[in-house]
Parts: C-alpha cells; sequence; structure tokens
C-alpha cells in the first residue's frame, strides 16, 4: 500500500515535481510514502534507515554475549529485555524502509551478502561484563545524540520510527551508566574493569559519528533534505561535552590525554580514522564472527518460516 | 520449498480505553494469529496498548496521491467557521 507511488506515471514535468519537493522539504513539511520525491532521496533514504535497521539487528550480538552470563536475575533480564528492544527497533526501521520500496528479502539479502554496512561500533568484542556498562552508558547515549535529531527527518516513517526508538533507548543509556556506577564504586577489581572497558570503547564510540566533517560525502544533500540536523562534527562535539563529566562522577579517566575545557567545551584528540575505515571496510575485530552469526540465524530459522507458512495455509484450509 | 515471503499487516493500537486505535507501524506475519502476537511483541513491550488491531495491508483502499488536491475539497472556506464575521459586540456565537 505504500508503494503504489513507485507506479503512477507522474503528470507532470521532474524539474517542476522537483521545484515543488525542495519547496515542501524546505517549508519543514513532511514526505510521505506516496509523495512524489527524486529518485536521489529515495536512494538516500532507503540505504540510512536500511543501516540503520541493520544496526539494530547485528547490535543485539555483543550484548546477547552476555545474557547468559548476566551477574544478577535482575541484570539478566534488564538485557533481555534491553537486547529485545534492539530487535524491535530494527523492525521498525525496516518497516520504514519498507515504505520506500524496497522489500525485507532484499534488505535481509543485503545484510547477509555483506552488501549493506552497519554501524561499525558492533564490531568491537565484548569482553567483560563491564563492557555491557559501556555500551550502554557510551554507544546508547551516542546513539541517542545522533537519532533525537532524527525524529524531526523529513521522511515522516523515519520519524515516526525514531520517536518510538528515543522513547526506548533512553532505558538503554540509563542501565549502562548504571552498571557502570555499581562497578565504578565497588573493589578495586570492579573499578580497573570498568576503567578497561571505557578505554576500550571510548574512541570507537566516538567514530559512531562518522567521518570527520570534510570527509562525509553525503552531509551537503543530507542536510538539504532535513534528513540530518547536524554535522558528524556538531554531533561528536556534543557527546563529547555530555560524557566528560559523567565519567568525572565515575572517577574514571578518559583515555584522551589531549582532553582539556576551553571555558565553553571539551577539545579532544583526533580518533585513529585509519582504524575506522578498516573497521568499515569489513576488517574489524569480529566482522567475519557477527555477519556468520547472523547468516546461521537466518538459515537456522528458515524452517520455522516455512512451518508457520505452511500452518497458516493448512488453517485456511 | 521456494521462499515466499510472509505478508505485510499493518497494526494500530488503542493505548487506553476513551481514544481511538491509531496506526503505528506494520509488520510481517505468516497469519492473522500470529500477526496479533507479533504486533503485542514488537509495539506494545511498555504497556502502550489497551487493544490492538492488525489489518492485512492489501486490505486497506487508499486514495490516491496524485488526485489529492481534487479529491478533497479545499476551496469550500464557508465550511469553516472562521469564514464568518461576527458583528462587534455580538456574543455567544
Amino acid at each position: 500500500m505504500y508503494t503504489q507511488g513507485l507506479d503512477q506515471a507522474d503528470a507532470l514535468p521532474d524539474e517542476e515535481l522537483s521545484e515543488r519537493f525542495e519547496a515542501k522539504v524546505a517549508a519543514e513539511e513532511k514526505v510521505e510514502p506516496t509523495d512524489w520525491m527524486p529518485a536521489a532521496y529515495r536512494t538516500l533514504l532507503t540505504r540510512q534507515i536500511a543501516q540503520h535497521a541493520h544496526s539494530e539487528i547485528v547490535g543485539m550480538l555483543p550484548e546477547g554475549n552476555w545474557i547468559s552470563r548476566a551477574p544478577s536475575l535482575r541484570r539478566k533480564g534488564i538485557l533481555l529485555a534491553k537486547v529485545q528492544d534492539e530487535a524491535g527497533h530494527g523492525l521498525y526501521l525496516y518497516s520504514a524502509a519498507e515504505t520506500l520500496g524496497v522489500t525485507r528479502d532484499e534488505l535481509v539479502d543485503q545484510l547477509l551478502s555483506g552488501k549493506a554496512k552497519y554501524s561499525s561500533i558492533f564490531n568491537y568484542p565484548t569482553l567483560t561484563w563491564a563492557d555491557c556498562g559501556a555500551i550502554g552508558w557510551l554507544v546508547d547515549g551516542a546513539a541517542i545524540m545522533n537519532q533525537v535529531p532524527l525524529c524531526r527527518c523529513s521522511y515522516g516513517p523515519y520519524a515516526r520510527a525514531m520517536v518510538r526508538i528515543c522513547r526506548e533507548e533512553s532505558f538503554h543509556q540509563r542501565q549502562g551508566f548504571e552498571i557502570m556506577t555499581v562497578l565504578a564504586q565497588g573493589s578495586p577489581e570492579q573499578k580497573a574493569m570498568a576503567q578497561e572497558s571505557l578505554d576500550r570503547w571510548w574512541w570507537p564510540a566516538l567514530m559512531m559519528f562518522g567521518p570527520p566533517d570534510g570527509e562525509s560525502v553525503h552531509n551537503d544533500r543530507s542536510m538539504r533534505w532535513k534528513v540530518k540536523r547536524f554535522t558528524n562534527d556538531e554531533l561528536r562535539q556534543k557527546f563529547v561535552d555530555m560524557t566528560v563529566p559523567q565519567a568525572h562522577f565515575l572517577g574514571l579517566t578518559l583515555p584522551d590525554p589531549e582532553l582539556s575545557f576551553d571555558g565553553e567545551h571539551w577539545t579532544f584528540g583526533e580518533p585513529d580514522w585509519a582504524e575506522f575505515k578498516r573497521v568499515l571496510a569489513g576488517d574489524g575485530p569480529c566482522n567475519k564472527e557477527r555477519l556468520a552469526a547472523r547468516r546461521d540465524a537466518h538459515a537456522d530459522g528458515a524452517w520455522v518460516r516455512e512451518a508457520a507458512l505452511a500452518h497458516a495455509e493448512k488453517k485456511r484450509g | 520449498m521456494g521462499r515466499e515471503a510472509w505478508s505485510l499487516w499493518e497494526v494500530f493500537v488503542r493505548s487506553r480505553a476513551g481514544l481511538a486505535h491509531q496506526h503505528v507501524g506494520s509488520l510481517h506475519a505468516a497469519d492473522a494469529e500470529m500477526a496479533l502476537e507479533n504486533a503485542r511483541d514488537v509495539y506494545t513491550r511498555r504497556g502502550e496498548g489497551a487493544s490492538l488491531w492488525v489489518v492485512p495491508a492489501t486490505a486497506i483502499v487508499a486514495s490516491d496521491p496524485a488526485d489529492s488536491s481534487s479529491f478533497f475539497a479545499l476551496d469550500e472556506e464557508f465550511r469553516h467557521p472562521t469564514h464568518y464575521v461576527v458583528p462587534d459586540g455580538v456574543t455567544g456565537i
């Protein structure tokens, strides 16, 4: 029902439709699935929403690794709920992407074939329990920073999905910070575990905002079309300004000798962009493992999908 | 067996009694029962719903966006109360 707009012949010439579209977006009106949109807008949105969905789905794996080893029943319940939320977020986003005319199967195939990208952060391993804290605090914190402006994105279904996601994401960040607080205020060994985890996750978390503005390819168009509201560097700065005092509260040290306060903002060192490119290109610590886990899960679930259809068929008689 | 996709369902949630069901998104399911259960898991994990509707997406008849300017009357201002000038001093209208 959402893709009828793809099938009909447009009565107006493309230039006029394009002008109307630009004016509409500039006036902060929302674009809905059946509205005319430039092919490049459709492609940009499909790619961004799909990558976002894939990130949520792959994002279940690092923390899923700790569900069976959570230190208490309460932590286990929280972690299960959080990982279930990530699955839910992936589903909201796949649905939003499908309104642009791509099918769920195509999206899943793009992920499993390695053709589609997902956030670099999920290619790092979760080696200790503290990593579940660092992920909630830093990774979900960075995600919120990135996602809140997306609630005002020009594409209606994406914006609506983001409203739901942001509402749920705050729990993720807080439970992570709580884990870090408990460890940081615990035994010397627990505090050391929290510090070691922070040391590993800090720089990858900063990389989540993407390459520096000068190197970001889609920035101009994304901003003009009101998909993005802030540049990568602006969001990264906001994140650092927000997070440094939280690290101070925990009594932990951020692994950046260049960190200093200029009276208004925290200035910080340069992330290792060569590492970022390597991880994004498929050569991070866990890229192969993550994709293999997704492929196995998809293949192992094939009989369930088929059986469900057969059951539905039988009931129809 | 070939790869037949589960069909698309639109999900509507009534957040509490007294409010209308509102569209919240869509999902895929093999049949109505699964659509309802999936809708519960995907869209009401935090008690957002007092009632759920799932509707096969193919059952929805939608207006054509290309016709929206002629299909929806826009030029009959007189249907709105703001069209009328209430004389100064007149109240209760």
